[in-house]
């Protein structure tokens, strides 16, 4: 829980030019737990913005890339304010000096601003309130607030917020405002929809993509086919050539074609002659498990996270002992919006506008890159296509930026989705060893090996606390191949493996799948061994949960269960999937998903994240991967870089949300890493066949 | 380049264009009818869907020179109220989460629904198998199908 550390607030108001009241909260203390993730994280911050002309409009401060912030966010502030959700307009904050961390990434944005964003709207409130009390003479405590107006019950009397604006902008700002007791809360805990859908459905400009300036030139890049390849010589005649070509530039290690107008620029770039040498080695994924295969025979030669007991005495006497490996491949991010950003550098000044998760770490890097201070950069985000961590890397900002200063031009750069697909930072593979020594009826140890690229492993984390030998160890390996954060990265795979390990145990101890975890969640709260970072009671009452949600124990002919449990970003998913098999393929037709996550802020938006991020997970366990063959990416578009289609979907997808008041915990993410194992779970129980590999659909042919 | 008429949403409209480009890029760069998305340039993801004489078609492979007289209607095109049922029913379940691929979702979806009223739960996923959502917003969209449906049959 990320609410209870302290922190200096900074509260500043001032006058709008209108005669309207602006409020910004400022944060300068980070989140103990934001704190890890520090290069991608900067202080929360929200606005207010009341208008003499009544309008409200309240900034989501944080990029929305599909995660729903501009509702959820905007929805915190109203409900403190006290006004009606219908008549706020809500816009999406440019990078602003004081606005915090604005930055999607780590399921932080609600998490991160909850008690911030309250704060916000009671400041306001109570400003407000004061304003109203002042004027009317009567104490502040005898009036109430409610859509957009304060009200006096005792006179009757009503002023609207609009009115009182000019007066509540020259009070001074409360120290600590009182916030709402929960139990009164209106807003937070509804179904609110999308505050774009209409424009969404509709296909109004929303997007990066979208973007049209003035003079603006559209441009496409020739980037290295192939990873450990450097760019030798361009012969662009042939590209200038083309009607609407206007200019070739080179950067860095690419060469962009600037034209009037996309399908132009794709031409131009097709044209370019370019001799590309290799400089380093160029890789192959094959090579890649080979080295794995081979590290996880021999102990590991790092330090383990964690050593409880000993998990080399257990295997002595055990009645059984398991040992087998698991194999995740690389992953594209493949968001729907193929990257794009607009940047115009003129006069010493930069402005961008487009997709990334980073604003911050975008200005920065530009800064860097072009000798240009930080202040003379500005930056916004229009809503994004998707994210899933790819635009938390700043290189198509940074390539844009670069290309606007080298053309002297401002200018559009457009990614085709093979540019995506060559041009990632990738989820990396890995392998995993898993060994367990078993008596006739219990687990008497736990051995997890894993390696990969960056790959480290968490000691604390579930199964740790619940198991008397208990060793976990993680290496990492180095390749040229770029990786970076993938939904729920380091979570995405490990659940995978543990999950479908730990059915594997209980298969071989011939016990309840979600028995045996409640018996050994009751083991890590009553008996833990060391440190563990998970609260048993939370993982029970989702479990529990899914399993009254499912009627877990009944059976319906020809339907398969499968099992799965984990905990990330501060938030517990247990899901049970249940699949029929049609033509060797799983069929899934219901996945029951319960899920602890605090105080819910939006239902529509939460049951959609968690629904999603489901048939996110299910379509990444069955289809796609990534492979490189001599440092290019084989699959070079969504061909053979495959999702899950509209078939392959669940037939039915029920969640539920375990009441809570406790601050709310991530959710763009958590519920996506038990899904694979479930599902593979499930097809074990249909079929008798263990997936050990990712993805599936290739393994049931 | 070329003169190229083109009925786009009711309109007759000329553009003066390289005859190959495709219909997408000719919708989104010189009509700025930027409603229709690309996503693979390949027919793949269904992103950039319009209808073509009432047909869901992908308008990133189809060059503009080939579109000739036949009526193309885009997601700005489907009602000029913006209040056709599956806007509508996409509106009311909150279907969307980025919200990218959606229009070419609905293109799809409104072709299915023109010569299939009553669509099955089959007939979704074959009519919506060409169009991806890497957010997952599935199971709304197949709802909110079923709901336009309905609807629709009311009226």
């Amino acid at each position: 829980m990320a609410t209870t550390h302290s922190r200096r607030n900074f509260l500043k108001v001032s006058a709008l030019s209108g005669g309207g009241m602006l409020i910004s909260f400022s944060l300068l203390n980070l989140p103990a737990e934001a704190k890890a993730l520090e290069e991608m994280i900067f202080t929360p911050n929200a606005y207010i913005k009341i208008a003499a002309d009544g309008s409200i409009v309240l900034l989501a401060p944080n990029p929305e890339i599909g995660q729903g912030v501009k509702t959820s966010l905007p929805m915190i502030i109203a409900e403190e304010l006290g006004v009606d959700w219908k008549k706020i307009n809500v816009e999406l904050a440019p990078l602003h000096s004081k606005m915090g961390r604005q930055t999607a990434g780590g399921s932080g944005s609600v998490r991160g601003r909850f008690t911030e964003l309250r704060t916000v709207g009671a400041t306001a409130r109570e400003m407000l309130t004061t304003a109203a009390a002042q004027q009317w003479n009567v104490p502040v405590t005898e009036c109430t607030v409610e859509n957009g107006e304060v009200i006096h019950k005792a006179s009757g009397k009503k002023l609207s917020y609009a009115s009182l604006a000019s007066a509540a902008a020259k009070l001074e700002v409360p120290a600590k405002p009182t916030l709402k007791d929960p139990k009164e809360f209106k807003l937070i805990g509804t179904r609110v929809k999308d505050v774009d859908a209409h424009k969404i459905v509709t296909g109004q400009p929303l997007f990066g993509i979208d973007t049209r300036r003035e003079g603006m030139l559209f441009a496409m890049v020739s980037r290295a086919p192939a990873y450990g390849k450097t760019l030798s010589e361009v012969d662009d005649a042939a590209a200038l050539k083309i009607e609407g070509v206007k200019k070739v530039v080179k950067i860095k290690n690419a060469v962009a074609v600037l034209a009037t107008s996309t399908w132009a620029a794709k031409k131009g770039r097709d044209a370019l002659v370019i001799q590309w040498n290799a400089s380093e080695k160029l890789e192959n994924t094959a090579e890649h498990f080979a080295t794995f295969k081979k590290a996880l025979e021999k102990p590991a030669p790092t330090e383990p996270a964690r050593n409880d007991g000993d998990v080399d005495a257990a295997k002595q006497g055990a009645a059984k002992f398991l040992d087998v490996t698991y194999e995740i491949p690389t992953l594209s991010h493949g968001q729907m919006e193929p990257l794009n950003f607009y940047a115009n550098v003129k006069d010493g000044k930069v402005e961008l506008f487009g997709p990334t998760q980073v604003p911050g770490a975008v200005r920065t890097e530009v800064s860097k890159q072009l000798g240009i201070a930080e202040e003379n950069i500005t930056i916004s985000s229009p809503r994004q296509g998707g994210g899933f961590g790819r635009k938390l890397m700043t290189d198509n900002a940074v390539e844009a930026a670069l290309i606007s200063a080298a053309a002297q031009s401002p200018v559009q750069v457009q990614w085709t989705r093979e540019d995506d697909m060559q041009n990632d930072f990738y989820r990396p593979a890995e392998m995993w060893r898993y060994r367990a020594a078993l008596s006739a009826d219990n687990l008497l140890s736990w051995h997890q090996s894993g390696i990969g690229i960056g790959r480290g492993v968490r000691g604390d984390s579930y199964v740790a606390g619940a198991i008397a030998n208990y060793r976990a160890e993680g290496q990492g390996f180095t390749s040229n191949t770029p990786t970076g954060w993938w939904r729920a990265p380091g979570a995405n795979t490990l659940a995978y493996v543990a999950e479908s390990f730990m059915d594997e145990v209980c298969t071989a101890l011939k016990k309840d799948p979600i028995a045996f975890r409640l018996e050994l969640l009751k083991k890590a709260k009553e008996q833990t061994v060391g440190k563990i970072n998970y609260d048993p009671e939370k993982y029970k009452s989702v479990i529990e949960l899914v399993a009254k949600m499912s009627k877990w124990g009944s059976k319906t002919p020809g339907v398969f269960r499968g099992f799965s449990t984990w905990f990330s970003f501060g938030s517990y998913v247990a899901q049970v999937v249940d699949v029929q098999m049609v033509d060797g393929q799983p069929k899934v037709k219901k996945v029951y998903c319960a899920v602890n996550c605090g105080r819910v802020i939006n239902l529509s938006g939460a049951e959609n994240q968690v629904q999603g991020s489901i048939v996110d997970g299910i379509s990444h366990a069955m289809f796609p991967k990534v492979t490189f063959v001599n440092g290019a990416v084989a699959e070079t578009n969504f061909h053979t870089y495959k999702f899950l289609r509209m078939r392959d979907a669940p037939t039915e997808i029920e969640v539920q949300f375990v009441e809570s008041d406790e601050a709310p915990t991530g959710l763009g993410e958590p519920a996506l890493p038990p899904v694979a194992a479930a599902l593979a779970n499930a097809i074990f129980a249909a079929t008798g066949k263990r997936l050990r590999k990712l993805p599936f659909a290739e393994q049931l042919v | 380049m070329a003169a190229i008429n083109l009925n786009v949403n009711g309109k007759m409209l000329s553009v003066d264009v390289d005859p190959a480009t495709p219909l997408l890029w000719v919708l989104r760069d010189h009509l700025n009818l930027v409603g229709t998305k690309f996503g693979c340039g390949m027919a793949q993801c269904g992103a950039c869907t319009v209808h073509l004489n009432g047909n869901a078609i992908r308008s990133c492979s189809l060059p503009v020179s080939s579109v000739k007289n036949n009526a193309i209607v885009t997601i700005e095109g489907l009602r000029e109220k913006g209040d056709h049922p599956l806007q509508q029913a996409w509106e009311e379940l909150d279907v969307s989460q980025c919200g990218y691929c959606q229009a070419g979702q609905i293109m799809s979806a409104a072709a299915l629904l023109k010569r299939n009223p009553k669509p099955t739960d089959q007939d979704i996923d074959n009519a919506m198998s060409g169009n991806i959502c890497r957010c997952g917003t599935h199971v709304r969209i197949r709802k909110a199908i079923h709901l336009a449906a309905k609807t629709q049959s009311k009226k």
